[in-house]
């Protein structure tokens, strides 16, 4: 999901790193002093996230679970995979610093989005699991299709593979969306307030 | 585990500051961002090879993780030659091979591997508490400091506990495969997972209200300043003129 460093135009590194700037102040204000621990925690679990292997069909896939964190966190989000994503770059040079900003608005952006639309639906014990499932699955979904977007944009070129790169992602897709069902529905049995259900 | 494995050393880039470090690193990487061409793209991927040498880290493990950078610019060594039209130089198949694809997936290599090395060199030879006390050096709001800073602290400690999670799992005889049953399973843990994480968060809070967190982290080491800092920051914008310049035919 991670775009690499020197592909995308200077353009849209710009307008990346604006984006990226406005979400995570955006994000920083939803954050008060007592959430900077949980906030830091869950980005530190989003992180843990890329490196979990999950098995489909003959290969593998990391999770991505971005659009778990925008069920939990909402625009605290983005500040928090912007911290997560600065890691990944430091610690495995995945992404780098130029395209930070752009693929902070691919996957948080992309989280955000797939994931607002069934926010409410957590409070209805009988929709919870259809929540957690549409959300994964959107996010993911809307991400790839930011990254083929920012492709695109950066050049006609980029077509076949920005059409390879989406392909790739559907499988991902059906998998986040299955797991962030499950992650859902265990989490509103143990510990509901992470989601914030009012019981 | 150990992540930080660029960080510790001895040489002209372990010495240099954070803050120093991290401007000429945007400034470097911005302006190697922006070449079109494959002759300021070489440029520069010259002096990230001086630079690595220079800061004198494993070779072998960077190259190792070049290796699965250049994973996505394979997709496009794959794909590239055969969709951007021009001029074909070979045809394979149906399919005909243009050199302005080839062309362009050349220059995104060595676009990409520049730069994935000139940000090892620059930000990877810095430990993440020397990065986060940095960025406040820098007027990052102190709220996106403390998040770096205490992910950083607790993505092993999460690790740890998912890796534990999943332990007693396989010894219960799970074995991972393509099954509603192996997802409930990664999905039960990863929520348990996060559930220890919420609940420590919260006493690892209350302990640090108890003993007077302000909302201020105090850095035990402090920035100074010395000459290798400026120093470094100058060459680092003459190499990035002398890409620019090649770029722009000056």
């Amino acid at each position: 999901m991670h775009l690499s460093e020197g592909i995308v135009s200077m353009p849209i590194l710009i307008g990346g790193g604006a984006l990226a700037t406005v979400g995570t102040i955006i994000g920083l204000k939803k954050i008060d002093e007592d959430h900077i621990m949980t906030t830091a925690m869950l980005s530190a679990t989003f992180f843990v996230a890329s490196l979990i292997h999950v098995p489909i069909g003959p290969g593998s896939v990391h999770l991505l679970l971005n659009g778990l964190m925008a069920l939990i966190l909402g625009w605290a989000c983005i500040p928090a995979i912007l911290v997560a994503l600065a890691l990944q770059a430091v610690f495995f040079q995945y992404g780098g610093l130029t395209v930070l900003g752009v693929n902070v608005v691919i996957i948080g952006g992309g989280g955000l989005l797939g994931s607002c639309l069934f926010r409410g639906m957590l409070q209805r014990p009988k929709l919870r699991k259809l929540a957690g499932l549409l959300s994964g699955f959107f996010s993911v979904a809307c991400a790839a299709l930011f990254l083929c977007i920012t492709l695109l944009t950066t050049g006609e070129e980029f077509v076949g593979t920005a059409q390879v790169i989406f392909a790739a992602h559907l499988p991902v897709m059906v998998v986040e969306g299955v797991i962030t069902m499950f992650i859902v529905s265990f989490l509103a049995k143990v510990q509901p307030e992470i989601l914030g259900i009012k019981s | 585990m150990n992540f930080e494995q660029w960080a510790v050393g001895d040489s002209l880039f372990h010495r240099v500051s954070s803050p120093f470090k991290m401007i000429a690193a945007i400034c470097f990487c911005f302006g190697l961002a922006s070449c079109k061409q494959v002759d300021a793209a070489l440029m520069g991927l010259f002096f990230t090879i001086c630079g690595v040498l220079l800061a004198r880290i494993s070779l072998l493990a960077l190259l190792q993780r070049l290796v699965l950078v250049n994973i996505f610019t394979l997709v496009c060594w794959f794909t590239l030659p055969v969709t951007v039209v021009g001029r074909a130089v070979a045809h394979i198949w149906f399919l005909s091979i243009s050199a302005e694809g080839l062309a362009l997936a050349l220059l995104i290599t060595i676009k990409t591997n520049a730069l994935v090395l000139a940000f090892v060199v620059l930000i990877g030879t810095s430990s993440v508490v020397d990065l986060g006390h940095g960025l406040r050096v820098l007027k990052i709001p102190q709220k996106l400091c403390l998040l770096l800073l205490f992910s950083y602290r607790y993505i092993f400690v999460i690790y740890d506990e998912y890796r534990r999670l999943s332990r007693a799992a396989i010894l219960r005889s799970f074995r991972p495969t393509s099954s509603m049953h192996t997802y409930q399973t990664y999905g039960n843990l990863f929520g348990m997972t996060l559930v220890k994480g919420w609940q420590r968060a919260g006493r690892v809070r209350d302990a640090m209200v108890l003993r007077g967190f302000s909302g201020e982290f105090v850095a035990l080491s402090t920035v100074k300043i010395c000459l290798a800092d400026w120093l470094l920051v100058i060459v680092v914008f003459c190499c990035t003129a002398v890409v620019l310049a090649v770029e722009y035919r000056l």
